[in-house]
Order: C-alpha cells, then sequence, then structure tokens
C-alpha cells in the first residue's frame, strides 16, 4: 500500500505535468493553422518564416535565437505519444498493486483514468483532440486489435469448435441485433417516451452495434476459475466473429437507414450481401495468409525484415478487404491464421518473439487509445439523455441475451460431444459485455442520423453497465457457483499429491481420447497439408515427429537459465538420491514433522506442483504473452530422462548391476531399449534419422555448455549427471563408448558417489570437448 | 468417419467391448475412430510411439507414465480391446451400476479400480508397494524445478509416515486407499465424455 501511494505521488506530479503540456497544447489546437508558430516569442527565426524575402538585410540586426520553441511542428506525434504513455503508466500502476487486477477488469480502471483526464479537460474548457474520426478507427485502431485476437487464436480447440463458435456468433448476434431493434422500436412508438422519430431502420443500427460482445473481462475471470473449457472458447471465438458479423451488420444497415423504404428485394440482397461478405472476407485472408507463407520461406537470409511480412501482408489483406466492401476484419483474421502456422516453422526464433511481442503491443495501445477515449469523450461532449430509451436498451440487451443463449444452446446441445450445462449457459450469457468496437463503431454514426447523440448516449451507458457492474460482479458470481463441497476439509499431504497425479492422469488422459471427433476431416486435411502445404509453403518441409518439432523451439538459453536456478535440478530421476542415501535410509529413525513443517510442505506443494494443462489458457490471457515456462520445463527434463535411460539400458556395460533399481525406472520399463525409444524417430522416415542427429548435437552443445559453466573436477562433490551422447550414434554399439559425464554443480553437501559410471579422468578429458573431435 | 471406422470392427466385437467396459455402441465407435487415426502404422495395433505422438502427453507432467500404464506387462503393442479396457477405468460411476454386475468381477471402472490404476503409476516394478524412490520419482516429475532435494524428500518422507500403517516405510495398495479414503475418487478419476 505504500508502494502505491508513492508511486500515487509520483504518477501524480508526472500526470500534472502532461496534463498541463496537455492543455497548454489543446489550447492552440483548436485553431491551429499553417502559420508558423506564436509570434511573440522572442527570437523566431526570421529567416524561415519570412513570405516574402527581402532583398535587403534589416537595419537592425537580429541577434541569433539561442533558444526557440516551434510546438506545432510536433504537435501531433507529441500529443499522441503522450496519450499512449499516460496509458501505459495507469496500466504499471494497475498492476503494481494486484489485488486491483483480480476484483477489477483492466477495461474499467482504463476508462476510469480516462474520465479522470476527461474531467479536467472540461473543467479547462478544452475539446478533446479531434482524432477519433471514423477512418482512423477503422484504418488504424481496428486492425491491430484483430490481428492480435486472431494470430494467438487456439486453432485446435477452436476448429474442433467451429460449428459452435460460429452458431453462437452468427446467429447469436443476429437474433441479439433483430431482438433489439424490434423491441426498441415497439418501445419508440409509445408517446410518453418521445422517441418517436427513431424509424425501424436506425433502431435496428443501433441494436446491431450494442450486440458486439467484447470478452476480454469474462475471460480474465474465467481463467482463474476452473469452468468448462469448452466455455472459454466459444466465448474468444464469439468475441472474434461477432467483431466481424457486427461490423458487416452495421455497414448494410447503415446502408438500408439511408433509403426511405425496406421493400422484400432489398432484405433478400442484404443476405446475399452477407454472405458475399462473409466468404469473400475468408478468401482474401486464406489468400494472403498463403502469400505471406510462401514469401517466409525465402527469407533465411535476411532475418531482419521477417517480422515485417507478417505485419504488412495482414495489413494488405485488411485493406484489400476494405476497398472491396467485404468483411475486413474476417480477413484479417483468416490471413493470421493460415499465416502463423507456416510462418512460425520458417522464421528464426528471434522474428518469432519479435513478431509475437509486436502484435501484442499494437494491440495492446489501440485498446488502450480507445476505451481512453471512451471515458474521455464522456465527459466532454454534449449527451442526449433520455432515460427510457436508455433503460430500456439495458433492460432488453440483457434479455435477449440471455434468451438468446437459452434457444441457440437448446438447439446445438444434440450436437455437442459435451453438452452444456445451465451453469455454462449462465456464464455464456452473463460475459456478454460491450468494449472498445461498440463504442468506436457508434461514435462514427454519421451526422445524418438525427437522433445520434442519444444512440452515442445510449451506448456509453451501456458500456458502463456492462464493464463495470458486470465486469466486477462476474467474478463473485462464478465462484459462488463454483464452490465445491469439501472446502474446509483439511487435506494431508497425501490428498493433496494424490489428488494433483490424479488430476494429470485425467487430463492426459482425455488429451489422449481427444475429445472431439471429427477426426475425418482433419486428417484429410492434415495428409492435404503434408503433401501439397507443406512442401510449398515450408522451406524445410520434412515431417516431424511431434517431440522433436517441439523441442526445436526451446532457446538453448533458456534451458540454461533453468540450469542456473541455485537449487535446479532438472533431473526427474533420484540421481542424486544414491545408492548412498538409500543405504542410509533404513536406519534413519521416524522423523517428527512439527506442525509448521508440515504446514510448510503444503505451501511449497501448493506453489510448485504443476497445475493441469489448461487447453486454453495460454491463449485466453489477453493482455500477456502464452506462457511456455512450465512446458519447456517438462520437455526438457523429459528429453534429458529419456537420454538417461537411453544410456542405461542400452549399453549394457556391466556398471549398470550397480545401478540402483531405483533409477532404472524411469520412463522406460526395464529391458526396453534404444530402438523403442527411439524408434519414433528412426522407424518413421529415413530423414528423421537427421532429425536424430541434429537433436543430438542439441543435446551435446547444451551438455558441453553446461560443462563449460560448471567445470567439475573427479566428482569429489556431489554432482548430478547428465550423460555426454559421443556423436556417433547410429548404432547402438556397446562397451567402447564410456559415457563420460559432464558435471553440474549443486549447492547440497555430503559426497554422494555416482550409480552411473565410475571417475574416468582421462574419458572425461578426451570426451568432454565433444566439439573438439 | 463413421463409415470408414465401423467396416473394421464386426457388431460382436463391440457387443464384447459393451458387455466388458460399460461403454455405449456409439462411444466405443467414436473411440475406435480415435484409434484408427492415431494408428499411423495401420496394423490394427498402437505401439508407444503412437502415444508420444500426441503433443499433449508430452507436456504432461506423467505422460510416460499414462503411456506405460496401457501396455500389459512386456508388451509393446495395445490392441483395440486393451486400449478400451484400460480406457474403462475412466467411465463415470453411474448410480444404477452401483448393485448391478454385469461380469463376476468388479466393474473396470470401480472406485478401487480407479484407485489401483493410479496406484499402479506409481509403483513400476509391480511389487505393490509404493517405496519412497517410486514415490519421490513422481514428486520430482510433478513439481517444479525451484525445490531442492531436500526439501522434496522430507515431503516424500511424510507422506510415507502419513499413510504407512504397518511400519515397512512403503505404501501398500490398502494403505493407499485407506488414506484417500475422504477423496472423491469417483469424480476425480472420471472423464465426463466417457459416459
Amino acid at each position: 500500500m505504500g508502494r502505491l501511494c508513492i508511486l500515487g505521488v509520483r504518477g501524480r506530479t508526472a500526470w500534472c505535468t502532461l496534463l498541463l503540456l496537455l492543455c497548454c497544447s489543446g489550447g492552440d489546437c483548436e485553431s491551429e493553422t499553417r502559420t508558423p508558430g506564436p509570434t511573440d516569442i522572442q527570437g523566431v527565426k526570421p529567416f524561415h518564416n519570412e513570405p516574402q524575402p527581402q532583398p535587403f538585410p534589416e537595419e537592425e540586426k537580429a541577434n541569433m535565437p539561442v533558444f526557440t520553441m516551434d510546438y506545432s511542428r510536433i504537435q501531433v506525434p507529441f500529443e499522441f505519444t503522450l496519450w499512449v504513455l499516460l496509458a501505459s503508466f495507469a496500466k504499471i500502476g494497475f498492476h503494481i498493486y494486484h489485488k486491483i487486477t483480480i476484483w477489477i477488469p483492466e477495461s474499467c480502471l482504463l476508462i476510469c483514468i480516462g474520465l479522470i483526464v476527461g474531467g479536467i479537460m472540461h473543467s479547462v474548457k478544452e475539446k478533446p483532440p479531434a482524432v477519433l474520426s471514423s477512418d482512423v478507427f477503422f484504418l488504424y485502431m481496428l486492425p491491430p486489435i484483430v490481428l492480435d485476437s486472431g494470430y494467438f487464436m487456439p486453432t485446435r480447440p477452436f476448429f474442433e469448435n467451429v460449428g459452435t463458435v460460429l452458431w453462437y456468433a452468427v446467429v447469436g448476434s443476429l437474433w441479439n441485433s433483430v431482438g433489439i431493434g424490434m423491441s426498441l422500436f415497439a418501445i419508440c412508438q409509445i408517446e410518453a417516451f418521445g422517441v418517436q422519430d427513431i424509424n425501424l431502420q436506425e433502431n435496428l443500427l443501433f441494436a446491431s452495434i450494442i450486440s458486439a460482445v467484447d470478452p476480454v473481462a469474462a475471460l480474465c475471470v474465467f481463467e482463474d476459475i476452473s469452468v468448462n473449457e469448452q466455455i472459454y472458447i466459444v466465448i474468444f471465438g464469439e468475441g472474434l466473429f461477432n467483431d466481424a458479423v457486427t461490423v458487416v451488420l452495421y455497414n448494410m444497415f447503415s446502408y438500408v437507414a439511408d433509403i426511405p423504404a425496406v421493400e422484400s428485394v432489398d432484405v433478400f440482397l442484404g443476405v446475399a450481401r452477407f454472405c458475399v461478405v462473409s466468404l469473400g472476407g475468408l478468401l482474401f485472408g486464406v489468400l494472403f495468409g498463403i502469400v505471406a507463407a510462401f514469401t517466409t520461406r525465402f527469407t533465411h537470409n535476411s532475418r531482419q525484415i521477417e517480422p515485417l511480412f507478417v505485419f504488412m501482408y495482414s495489413y494488405l489483406a485488411y485493406l484489400v478487404a476494405e476497398l472491396f466492401a467485404i468483411s475486413s476484419v474476417l480477413s484479417i483474421i483468416t490471413c493470421a491464421i493460415t499465416m502463423k502456422y507456416y510462418v512460425e516453422e520458417n522464421v528464426s526464433q528471434r522474428s518469432c518473439t519479435t513478431i509475437r511481442h509486436v502484435v501484442k503491443v499494437l494491440a495492446s495501445i489501440s485498446e488502450t487509445l480507445i476505451f481512453f477515449f471512451l471515458g474521455v469523450v464522456t465527459i466532454t461532449t454534449e449527451h442526449e439523455w433520455n432515460w427510457a430509451y436508455i433503460l430500456f436498451t439495458l433492460l432488453f440487451a440483457f434479455i435477449w441475451r440471455g434468451l438468446g443463449i437459452l434457444v441457440l444452446t437448446q438447439i446445438i446441445n444434440p450436437f455437442r460431444t459435451i453438452p452444456f450445462s445451465f451453469k455454462d449457459q449462465f456464464g455464456l450469457a452473463y460475459s456478454g459485455l460491450r468494449g472498445a468496437v461498440c463504442f468506436a463503431l457508434v461514435f462514427t454514426l454519421p451526422d445524418t442520423i438525427n437522433r445520434r447523440k442519444l444512440f452515442v448516449t445510449a451506448s456509453i451507458a451501456i458500456i458502463f453497465f456492462t464493464v463495470f457492474i458486470q465486469g466486477i460482479s462476474i467474478r463473485p458470481i462464478v465462484e459462488y457457483m463454483n464452490i465445491r463441497r469439501s472446502n474446509n476439509e483439511k487435506y494431508n499431504i497425501n490428498m493433496e499429491i494424490h489428488s494433483r497425479t490424479m488430476e494429470h492422469i485425467v487430463s492426459g488422459i482425455e488429451d489422449l481420447c481427444g475429445q472431439w471427433s471429427h477426426y475425418y476431416w482433419k486428417d484429410k486435411f492434415k495428409k492435404f497439408n503434408d503433401r501439397i502445404l507443406r512442401r510449398i509453403l515450408l522451406r524445410d518441409s520434412r515431417a516431424e515427429s511431434s517431440i522433436v518439432s517441439l523441442y526445436k523451439k526451446l532457446e538453448l538459453q533458456s534451458a540454461i537459465e533453468m540450469l542456473d536456478t541455485p537449487m535446479g535440478d532438472l533431473s526427474a530421476a533420484p540421481s542424486v538420491v544414491s545408492l548412498h542415501d538409500e543405504m542410509k535410509e533404513a536406519s534413519r529413525p521416524k522423523k517428527k514433522f512439527p506442525t509448521a513443517d508440515v504446514r510448510n510442505m503444503h505451501n511449497i506443494l501448493a506453489k510448485n506442483m504443476y497445475k493441469i494443462r489448461q487447453k486454453t489458457l495460454a491463449y485466453t490471457n489477453k493482455y500477456k504473452l502464452p506462457d511456455e515456462s512450465r512446458t519447456r520445463e517438462i520437455l526438457i527434463r523429459r528429453h534429458s530422462s529419456i537420454r538417461r535411460s537411453l544410456r542405461a539400458s542400452s549399453f549394457r556395460d556391466p556398471l549398470s548391476e550397480n545401478i540402483p533399481k531405483s533409477q532404472r525406472y524411469y520412463s522406460l520399463q526395464p529391458g526396453s531399449d534404444l530402438e523403442s525409444a527411439f524408434a519414433l524417430r528412426r522407424r518413421s522416415h529415413g530423414r528423421s534419422l537427421m532429425k536424430v542427429e541434429f537433436l543430438k548435437q542439441d543435446i551435446v552443445m547444451f551438455s558441453y555448455i553446461m560443462g563449460v559453466f560448471c567445470p567439475g573436477a573427479g566428482g569429489s562433490s556431489t554432482r548430478s549427471a547428465i550423460p555426454l551422447s559421443p556423436i556417433k550414434e547410429r548404432s547402438p554399439g556397446p562397451a567402447p563408448h564410456r559415457t563420460p559425464t559432464v558435471q553440474q554443480s549443486e549447492d547440497e553437501e555430503g559426497a554422494m558417489p555416482h550409480g552411473w559410471q565410475p571417475e574416468d579422468p582421462q574419458g572425461n578429458t578426451v570426451s568432454r570437448n565433444p566439439l573438439l573431435r | 468417419m463413421g463409415s470408414r471406422a465401423s467396416t473394421l470392427l464386426r457388431e460382436e466385437e463391440i457387443e464384447e467391448i459393451k458387455k466388458e467396459t460399460g461403454f455405449s455402441h456409439s462411444q466405443i465407435t467414436r473411440l475406435y475412430s480415435r484409434f484408427t487415426s492415431l494408428d499411423k502404422g495401420e496394423n490394427g495395433t498402437l505401439s508407444r510411439e503412437d502415444f508420444q505422438r500426441i503433443p499433449e502427453l508430452a507436456i504432461n507432467p506423467l505422460g510416460d507414465r499414462i503411456i506405460n500404464a496401457f501396455f500389459p506387462e512386456g508388451e509393446d503393442q495395445v490392441n483395440f480391446r486393451g486400449f478400451m479396457r484400460t480406457l474403462a477405468h475412466f467411465r463415470p460411476i453411474e448410480d444404477n451400476e452401483k448393485n448391478k454386475n454385469a461380469a463376476p468381477s468388479e466393474p473396470l471402472n470401480s472406485r478401487t479400480n480407479k484407485l489401483l490404476f493410479a496406484f499402479r503409476l506409481y509403483d513400476l516394478d509391480r511389487d505393490d508397494k509404493i517405496s519412497r524412490d517410486e514415490l519421490l520419482q513422481v514428486l520430482r516429475m510433478m513439481v517444479g524445478v525451484n525445490i531442492s532435494d531436500e526439501q522434496l524428500g522430507s515431503i516424500a518422507d511424510r507422506t510415507i509416515q502419513e499413510a504407512d500403517t504397518n511400519g515397512d516405510n512403503s505404501i501398500s495398495f490398502n494403505e493407499f486407499m485407506k488414506v484417500l479414503e475422504k477423496v472423491d475418487v469417483e469424480q476425480k478419476m472420471s472423464i465426463r465424455f466417457l459416459h
């Protein structure tokens, strides 16, 4: 709390300074023309600004300007930067105090900041910079947000649920728009409310705007609480395609709103247009995605510009779609999805990281700015408040969404493998918050609509209501619904450990069964992919086993980082629990564990045991990049375990007798040999053998680097071994390979002899440098 | 999708599997199509590599052990019957099944059998005891890198101490069952869609 105060003070001073600057600039910007700067400041450069050059120098010599100021020149970029900085400070401020972000979604906080700034501006009688026009929004602000959603979409769960997602997105939006529009129109007929002049088209237009759902806040809540995972992907996908559908409907209805009367032909044409728009968007997206993937096939010599292609092509997809007035949102999303798979295989690891970071940054800026504007505009525009209309809007939005979800779910549940329960449906309905797109669309309504101000007010009202009230209350409600029975049971350590084991088991079996069906199409696509697409679009199209390709994505640096942690021991086997220990154990008296210790243990376990894999979790946290550190840990460890068990079982040296029973049971059954463990890489393709080599090179280098960092001598202190493989390992030749060990230092005491190999200094020095072979 | 799968799976086989495991007809066909899609060699059996090809299992901490559980002692291939037999452990227990006994022995998805599955995951050498080492192995797989071996060792010791009633410093199956009697195993070790 203290830290927040300090930051608050410093933050406030900083903000005040910024605001003052803003206001000063704001004051000038209204009357800003291209005049070259205020003329009352001394020392203005006379020579640049003179309209007519004087033939003779003036009598009075003008002094050389020592200090000049020309604000107008930098004004626009300066203000933009200040806005963005301000919003970013706000974000930093929130995250310093964690508890806030748990209870209040970030969108709320951003709007609040916007309100504060708007309040200040209003009191100083300034107008907000008129930057938010339709073009600016649609051409500059919306693409990054949509690109972010598309790029980080979890494709596998998405495609497995694509029917459901599209059903909710498309049909749901239509249902909402038409329902709300009609009911509002019905309300408008009532004379008492004074809104009779809004005709049906305008109502429909307005309804289509406010049915755009922005699920970010809901997803943030759901990721902490275990809700049915399917809900994640449905909400995510719905939010995404909702944007597309809304924009399409908006364009359609705004066109329709202009014409005086609607005929049935128009309805027909409307439907046709909808199809053209959406399918066209998809087509363009796929096209550009393929071209982008193809381009990256050739970039291996010019790695620096690789990220550029991703952005340029997706933006191009967006703009070309805008050119033909088809759904640009769909276009950019499909472009991102198509492109991602192939591009990430073609580009270097660094480019990959860069792309991801930049996508997130751009999206973050856009969204922040939009919410900011929302706050500012709320205070500084004139509102037209009409109690009836606005209240009914809120009511109908709620009702229609709830009804819509109910009805749609009933229809689609029979087709689903896992039907949605009522709890799920409630979660879906309640998470319909409105956000940025809604605001921007309403703000850019043309002035021909005579009740524009009312619409703006109404949509701001609904955004505020949903974001604040629904956003803040969704967490307690979901928690309440999910309350577990045995909350206060005293868990003993056994229960904690074994429960987690069982959870992992179940998660694994679920993955194994593949919850969702339709393998036929997936297989077909995979075959098509392998045979044709990969050949064309990938530079290096050898089919890889999944483990190898996963491992390739690990960076060596992060592996080393992990090893460098003080207590880090990558070995998943009790290699440090050696013979020595085992002998001691039998004679060890029963330890007494004081309760403090036990509590400690509970804490340690709770913090450090891996949670079960949330399939969509990594992607649904919109403000952060997917977190892969856990995956890396498990993979590295697994890899070294496979390597180690290979060593132990395949070489059959006499020393393996000495390996205690415990160390042999690793991940393979005793007696399994090199073949079965590596068969996946050997048997399938001849070429994959090269992959194995590559992999081994990695491991070799990996171990070598470790050897360099942590040089070890004989083995007098405790070390754990990661066996170094000699490079030529094609044939499982026996004994002549002395497996040298690379020592890794640890912070433990006591001499523990190795079960692996006796010390062999000569062998060590020779093979510790495999690369010098 | 449906037609391709069911031509290779005869009706009487489906009936047998149904009797043995309790799955319904549609589930068996669905799981059969999953089985065939995993079976890259198309010889009607799955080997370990086929399982390892599933990327999600690779990043499951207990992935290898789970794969192991499918293969009976010493074998390297598992056919569809074996596959279904293992999966049957995860079928949710229905209330009306608690008294009905299709087979003379306990149904595969009884509470005892579910616990036995978990127990076997720890107990690799099949001596019906979870020794301290086996426990440590599994623990090490399940925690991150920030725990020292000493801490892990004491956690393992405490675990054994809590469960062990006959003083042999290892956990037998009965002790395992007893210490987990308050845990809702039926719900934890069930997969919804296998219902």
